[in-house]
């Protein structure tokens, strides 16, 4: 008979600091492309050619990154010649158009918050990095973060994937379920935009295709971090990033 | 396409008529006894051309059938009453390609709902009409009861339930207490995968291929990018070929890892549940710091990989991870003797050698059965070949069976790792002939994953196909989830380790 509870506690704790401060262990995010400026508008459009779902624009020396469209492939990074700058942080989630309705909920909810995990055709990786939250290196319960398995218990819904049509019906009763207030996240490329599945005839462009959007996640998949940055935001704990 | 031309590299390819063809299936899964591997159909002009791809499981090397269908011929006999392992391949063609399997039990309603697509939309074929394939209330569906009996009822569990999962619908069926029947709808996540990639660059394809499995996607990208050099003559150069190694085996171990931590919350051990996923999570990081992403996205390409990574590195994530093996070791020996994690593993969802063999059962599943199958060493490709590991193997084909597999193929992949950071760098492999289409393969940590690639004239994909390792073990689940304990249910899932993303596409 192993002693379980003896195992535990000798691994002590190993909880994150975020949000009481940021976390800069090696391997926590895999970044995103900045905007770069280069040193000639070539080189900009070059750059932005590179990019296989047309995430990053140029504007004459300018090169903009459209981030809920990246699906970080690194092309743009790992090019010979002119490359995009990479910023190493987390804090990506952000309101989908600048003006939109108010997105925190009331304070209420800080202290509790329950959400509904949809996967809407994810490859995976997003579900699997919603997974590591429960773990003890990101410890979301901590933050009176908890995810629930009904829409009826729900406050926020968090979906992943594309949006496929064999989905759209239950994306859509989940959130006809889900009692007010409520609000929706749209983790990952594939959930904001379609990602690399954008243009199928069986999934569609991203989550807004069946219910209103009020955070995006950016990356592919966004690090747990990312992901609790984002459940703060919602709560009001912490600010979003500029939406684009 | 001249017709007559057709080749598929590297595969022995003998053209077979309709009516000859459940005869010559059978001849051809007896040939050094092969097992079906996979069932493409692909489009050969105006007519359509269904292959059945068989893998020699004594020998190294690929054989097929190769059926042309005359644009009026839509009836093909089905093979799955002597080839269990059709069973899902075939219902796949129906559904995209509109040709009927004669003789097949349960066809329709498969990876086109019946509820959200007509009838008849074949969306795989060039004539297809998608524009107007805006879903439409077709007919409701209810779901087939097979239990006939007082007071039996069938129990939905899905597409969305409790947790992180993967959607997908389970069908439980029963008088009360047990569940006597288990039946699971997919293709919920149905994204099209194969058929948008279609007339884009492979280098663009295999973005998506990655994304197909996100949790296996080194594997999955090599397979594609195997069948595309093969067709293109491309030759990868050794050091290449050592960092695909070094990453699908660094892959391999945080995969079993990640499913040892499912299994270990499916039966509630909490503590060992923890220990896994910090584990989890530093390999994870270990991946990140290693390649730029968690998950390796990006590292494979057409030809080679994106990335040079240097032997100091290479022995840098060797020692943590040599470090993470050690708890991982440590963990093992502490569930080999917790008895109340055993009693919930011990003898749940058997799958007997039988079974595994006759669904064409891949990867450690059917390895925890008795199936020695695993690509690396029976169809070695890369560098596999020069590389010493073993092939471990259970007999039980239960859920503990599966646990130890997993376990064990963890230290071979720790093996091969260190055999690859001070390895002399090899020959690269002799360049081979371009070909019209190709099939390229990769023992995924889920099994045996193989991508047929046919590219137009102007290197285009004109179409391509992934047998998944999970599509195949879908299989499984009709003979693992059969007469259990409602509480049972999550474990069987969890020991299974399908992914839905990956067999839905």
């Amino acid at each position: 008979m192993s002693n379980w509870v003896l195992r535990g506690l000798r691994t002590g704790i190993k909880s994150t600091r975020y949000p009481r401060s940021l976390e800069r262990a090696p391997g926590t995010t895999p970044g995103l492309p900045a905007s770069t400026t280069l040193g000639s508008a070539a080189d900009a459009e070059a750059l932005a050619s590179v990019c296989p779902t047309r995430a990053l624009q140029s504007l004459e020396q300018e090169v903009r990154v459209d981030d809920g469209r990246c699906v970080n492939c690194r092309r743009c990074e790992r090019r010979a010649g002119a490359r995009a700058d990479w910023r190493d942080d987390f804090e990506w989630a952000h309101a989908p158009t600048p003006d939109g309705p108010t997105l925190e909920l009331p304070a209420a909810f800080a202290g509790s918050l329950h959400v509904l995990v949809v996967d809407a055709g994810d490859c995976g990786a997003c579900l699997s990095e919603l997974a590591q939250l429960s773990g003890p290196y990101y410890n979301m319960q901590r933050l009176g973060l908890f995810i629930t398995p009904s829409p009826r218990h729900a406050d926020v819904m968090v979906v992943v994937g594309p949006l496929t049509v064999n989905m759209r019906d239950g994306v859509r009763r989940c959130y006809e379920a889900m009692p007010e207030p409520r609000r929706v996240v749209a983790v990952g490329a594939c959930a904001i935009s379609g990602g690399v599945f954008a243009g199928s005839f069986a999934a569609g462009d991203g989550v807004a295709g069946a219910v209103p959007v009020d955070l995006v996640v950016p990356g592919c998949p966004p690090p747990p971090l990312a992901l609790l940055h984002a459940l703060l935001v919602v709560t009001g704990r912490a600010a979003g990033a500029a939406p684009r | 396409m001249n017709a007559a031309k057709f080749s598929l590299a590297p595969v022995d390819l003998a053209e077979t008529s309709i009516s000859e063809l459940p005869g010559a299936a059978v001849a051809a899964s007896e040939r050094e006894s092969s097992a079906l591997a996979a069932l493409v159909c692909d489009t050969a002009g105006q007519e359509l051309r269904l292959l059945y791809l068989f893998r020699k499981r004594q020998a190294a090397g690929w054989h097929a059938l190769s059926v042309l269908l005359r644009p009026e011929q839509r009836r093909v006999p089905s093979i799955v009453g002597p080839l269990h392992a059709a069973d899902w391949r075939e219902r796949e063609i129906e559904d995209l390609f509109g040709i009927v399997f004669e003789g097949h039990p349960r066809l329709g309603d498969f990876v086109l709902h019946d509820e959200r697509w007509r009838e008849q939309l074949a969306p795989m074929l060039p004539s297809a009409s998608l524009s107007d394939s805006a879903p439409v209330p077709a007919r409701a569906w209810q779901p087939r009861s097979v239990l006939r009996a007082a007071g039996a009822f069938t129990m939905p569990v899905g597409p969305v339930y409790s947790g992180v999962t993967e959607s997908a619908l389970f069908l439980l069926e029963t008088l009360g207490e047990d569940v006597l029947r288990a039946s699971p709808r997919t293709f919920y996540k149905y994204r099209a995968l194969e058929k948008i990639v279609e007339n884009s660059k492979p280098e663009d394809a295999l973005l998506r291929v990655e994304r197909c499995s996100g949790t296996s996607a080194v594997a999955h990208a090599w397979a594609f990018a195997q069948a595309v050099e093969r067709i293109r003559g491309l030759v990868v150069d050794a050091r290449a070929q050592t960092l695909r190694v070094f990453l699908a085996e660094l892959e391999r171990y945080r995969h079993h890892v990640a499913a040892i931590r499912e299994i270990c919350e499916s039966t509630s051990t909490l503590v060992a549940t923890s220990q896994a996923s910090l584990l989890e999570e530093e390999l994870l990081r270990l991946c990140c710091d290693l390649a730029g992403h968690r998950y390796l996205f990006g590292a494979v390409t057409i030809g080679g990989v994106s990335l040079e990574i240097g032997a100091a590195d290479l022995r840098r994530a060797l020692d943590r991870l040599r470090e993470i093996d050690r708890r991982l070791i440590a963990l093992e020996e502490s569930l080999r003797y917790s008895s109340g994690f055993l009693d919930r593993i011990e003898e749940v969802g058997i799958i007997s050698f039988e079974a595994a063999l006759s669904h064409g059962l891949v990867g450690p599943l059917a390895r925890a059965s008795g199936v020695p199958d695993d690509l690396r060493s029976s169809q070695p490709y890369g560098p596999y070949g020069t590389l010493v590991f073993e092939v471990p193997t259970e007999s039980e084909g239960d859920g503990y069976a599966r646990l130890r597999v997993l376990f064990s193929e963890t230290k071979q992949s720790l093996r091969l790792l260190e055999q690859l950071v001070d390895a002399p760098e090899g020959a690269a492999p002799p360049r081979e002939e371009p070909a019209v289409a190709a099939i390229g393969w990769s023992e995924t940590p889920r099994g045996a994953c193989i991508a047929y690639a046919r590219l137009h004239p102007d290197g285009t994909v004109a179409r391509l196909h992934l047998t998944t390792p999970s599509f195949a073990n879908w299989l499984g689940f009709y003979v693992a989830a059969e007469a259990f304990a409602f509480q049972d249910f999550p474990i069987i899932l969890a020991t299974l380790d399908l992914s839905v993303a990956e067999s839905d596409r």
